[in-house]
């Protein structure tokens, strides 16, 4: 029988490229897609907006002329004054430094957490039953009175150690991604279990490569669509948590301003003033909406079944 | 065949046992008997082929051999090593010398990472080469599996099924292995891509000096590639001998039934083959028959099967079979029921494969 082998490598070795680091591959794809550029945009713009914001517009934001309260929109106060007259842009941008922060660590934090555990639980089947209980529990537990206790035990050592504002936002960061990782854990390990019955992973297993590079190597590049979505979906929970927890005094003082607590400020205000819902609202919303697309985007550029189409 | 013949791979009384629980507390109920008592050896540079219908227990053999299966019972004897009891940090180091093929050429690559980081998989575990040799090695692989160098950075589902399983091969080949267990590598595949695949895998033995484990359902690929061939029925080898030899004159009524089904291309001749049809299905694994497992089904079957298992024994020079009979001591107690089934039936001989 003739051997069809191709042998035609030779000969166009000239135009030969050497493997280049794929992330070039997934900015080309993460660039054709109009939606993440578009969310992309939108998020520098509000990380600009709350870290660049206050060298621009130097205002005070706790300082309080009362004679000028509840304003609207005017060139002193661009989006007004709340009730003790203090301007509300300045305190939007001093705001939103604390709520983008809290939202993006704690969700990074739950996500590592869910992830891990996921993992763990679903490639090693001794640790599956153990921590999936664990998951189960935390899943039933009320999570307001968690946290409380969590705030009432831990606040005043945290706040000795690290200073008032960063024992606070350690504090919260922590309580909100102690409380989120439940959902990412149980994903990550229904995928996890599927993965691992693939062949791939057995042809890893038959060359030697241990574990632990299998789960990095070949198990977490492939469940990565839905650490994808569970991130974005958290940053949203994450900046809503907070201003809960805010609200109900646990959180930051409330001389502290965050979109949050500014947004729960308002709602008493609501129909004479409701501008003062609005602005919050709004920034809250756009960061979710900019950081899903941007996490949509990214997940189609990691993927490459879809890349280059 | 050469004379001095070393065993590459000895294998004796493998046993693989799944467990089965069941019950409120998930204990174990029973096992499926997947592999039961397997003993082969595989000489240095030979292609052994393994066949057997579906679910006889194949696959899992091929793989227990290269130790991806915790082993029930049994001793595998790697080049003089035994590994049947080794754990899997001291098998690691073993890994480099045996190497396996997939099945399913679409599942046995992982969708997220390029040709050249799945060929280099294993030369990043083992190797100690770095960035340019290699990529260099790399492209050697690619060059001898004939695949283009320019597919090095695409991803798997870019390429067809013959062109993954070239990949596959590529992999199993970056260490320089010394014996590959290929498990139906060609199933997956279209019969033209299958032909070229085989003669892929022929020409890296001549040029690597490869020992081929190879499992096959396709009796005219396993005639075409091995050896040696082994019959496995219910988790066991029933008949094991030189390829002609068994193709022939097989000894097993299991074998024959096998034989009788391979596909004969001429017509005139295909008209006359008298297939050997088995009645009612195999057994469960995890509940085998009493006696030899294939009494159930087995045209010859006389009282003694139901009873005893027959033991593989050397029937003739390096023609190994467990049947009862082939056992001249116990064909001799059977008054003379064994004169009507000991000798080969003429009119299933052969098919006219060399007529």
């Amino acid at each position: 029988m003739t051997d069809t082998t191709p042998v035609t490598a030779a000969e166009d070795v000239h135009d030969l490229r050497p493997p280049r680091n794929q992330w070039w591959d997934v900015w080309d794809q993460f660039k054709s897609h109009k939606g993440a550029m578009a969310g992309m945009f939108v998020f520098i713009s509000i990380l600009l907006f709350v870290f660049a914001g206050p060298w621009v517009w130097q205002v005070d934001p706790g300082l309080i002329d009362i004679r000028s309260r509840n304003q609207g929109s005017s060139w002193a106060h661009p989006m007004g004054t709340d009730q003790l007259g203090r301007d509300l842009l300045a305190r939007m941008m001093y705001g939103g430094r604390i709520s983008v922060a809290v939202g993006l660590t704690a969700m990074l934090l739950g996500l590592v957490l869910g992830t891990l555990i996921g993992v763990l639980a679903g490639y090693f089947k001794l640790m599956d039953g153990p921590l999936m209980r664990v998951t189960d529990l935390f899943l039933a537990l009320p999570l307001l009175p968690l946290l409380l206790i969590l705030v009432t035990l831990f606040r005043d050592p945290l706040e000795g150690a690290f200073g008032q504002a960063a024992g606070v936002f350690a504090l919260i960061v922590v309580a909100i991604a102690v409380t989120s990782w439940m959902q990412t854990a149980r994903i990550v390990r229904g995928d996890v279990l599927a993965l691992k019955e693939r062949e791939f992973v057995l042809a890893a297993r038959s060359i030697g490569t241990p574990a632990r590079r299998i789960s990095t190597r070949h198990i977490l590049p492939n469940v990565m669509s839905p650490i994808m979505v569970s991130a974005t979906l958290g940053i949203a929970s994450a900046i809503i948590t907070e201003s809960a927890l805010s609200f109900l005094g646990l959180g930051f003082p409330p001389d502290f301003p965050t979109w949050g607590r500014i947004l729960y400020d308002g709602r008493d205000w609501i129909e004479q003033y409701p501008a003062r819902v609005v602005w919050p609202g709004v920034l809250i919303s756009l960061t979710v909406l900019s950081v899903n697309y941007i996490g949509d985007g990214l997940r189609d550029a990691l993927d490459p079944r879809i890349r280059g189409r | 065949m050469t004379s001095p013949r070393k065993a590459l791979v000895e294998v004796r009384d493998l046993k693989m046992h799944f467990p089965i629980s069941g019950g409120l507390l998930r204990r174990q109920v029973g096992a499926v008997k997947a592999v039961d008592g397997v003993s082969f050896d595989i000489f240095e540079g030979e292609t052994l082929g393994i066949v057997g219908e579906s679910g006889c227990g194949k696959s899992t053999c091929g793989r227990a051999v290269l130790r991806l299966y915790d082993i029930t019972e049994g001793s595998i004897k790697i080049d003089g090593t035994e590994i049947g009891t080794m754990g899997q940090g001291q098998l690691r180091r073993m890994r480099p010398k045996m190497q396996m093929v997939f099945q399913d050429p679409q599942a046995c690559l992982n969708p997220r990472m390029t040709v050249a980081g799945i060929i280099a998989e294993p030369l990043d575990e083992h190797g100690k080469l770095s960035g340019k040799a290699k990529l260099d090695r790399v492209y050697e692989l690619m060059d001898a599996v004939g695949l283009n160098r320019n597919f090095a950075n695409r991803y798997p589902h870019a390429f067809s099924g013959g062109q993954r399983q070239r990949i596959g091969i590529a992999r199993a080949l970056a260490l320089n292995p010394r014996f590959i267990v290929c498990d139906e590598p060609i199933a997956a595949l279209d019969v033209s891509i299958q032909a070229q695949v085989v003669n892929l895998l022929e020409k890296l033995q001549d040029e690597f000096g490869l020992t081929y484990m190879f499992i096959s359902h396709d009796l005219s690929m396993v005639k075409h590639i091995a050896d040696r061939v082994a019959v496995m029925y219910l988790g066991k080898v029933v008949e094991l001998a030189e390829r002609d030899e068994l193709y022939e004159r097989p000894l097993h009524p299991y074998t024959e039934a096998l034989m009788s089904a391979v596909p004969e291309p001429d017509p005139a001749i295909e008209a006359k083959v008298e297939r050997i049809i088995l009645r009612g299905d195999v057994p469960s694994p995890s509940n085998p028959p009493k006696g030899c497992n294939f009494s159930t089904r087995c045209p010859k079957v006389m009282d003694i099967c139901r009873k005893l298992d027959p033991e593989y024994r050397e029937a003739r020079p390096g023609h190994f079979v467990a049947c009862h009979l082939h056992d001249a001591g116990i064909m001799d107690n059977q008054t003379n029921a064994g004169s009507a089934g000991a000798p080969p039936r003429n009119e299933h001989k052969q098919q006219g494969e060399d007529a």
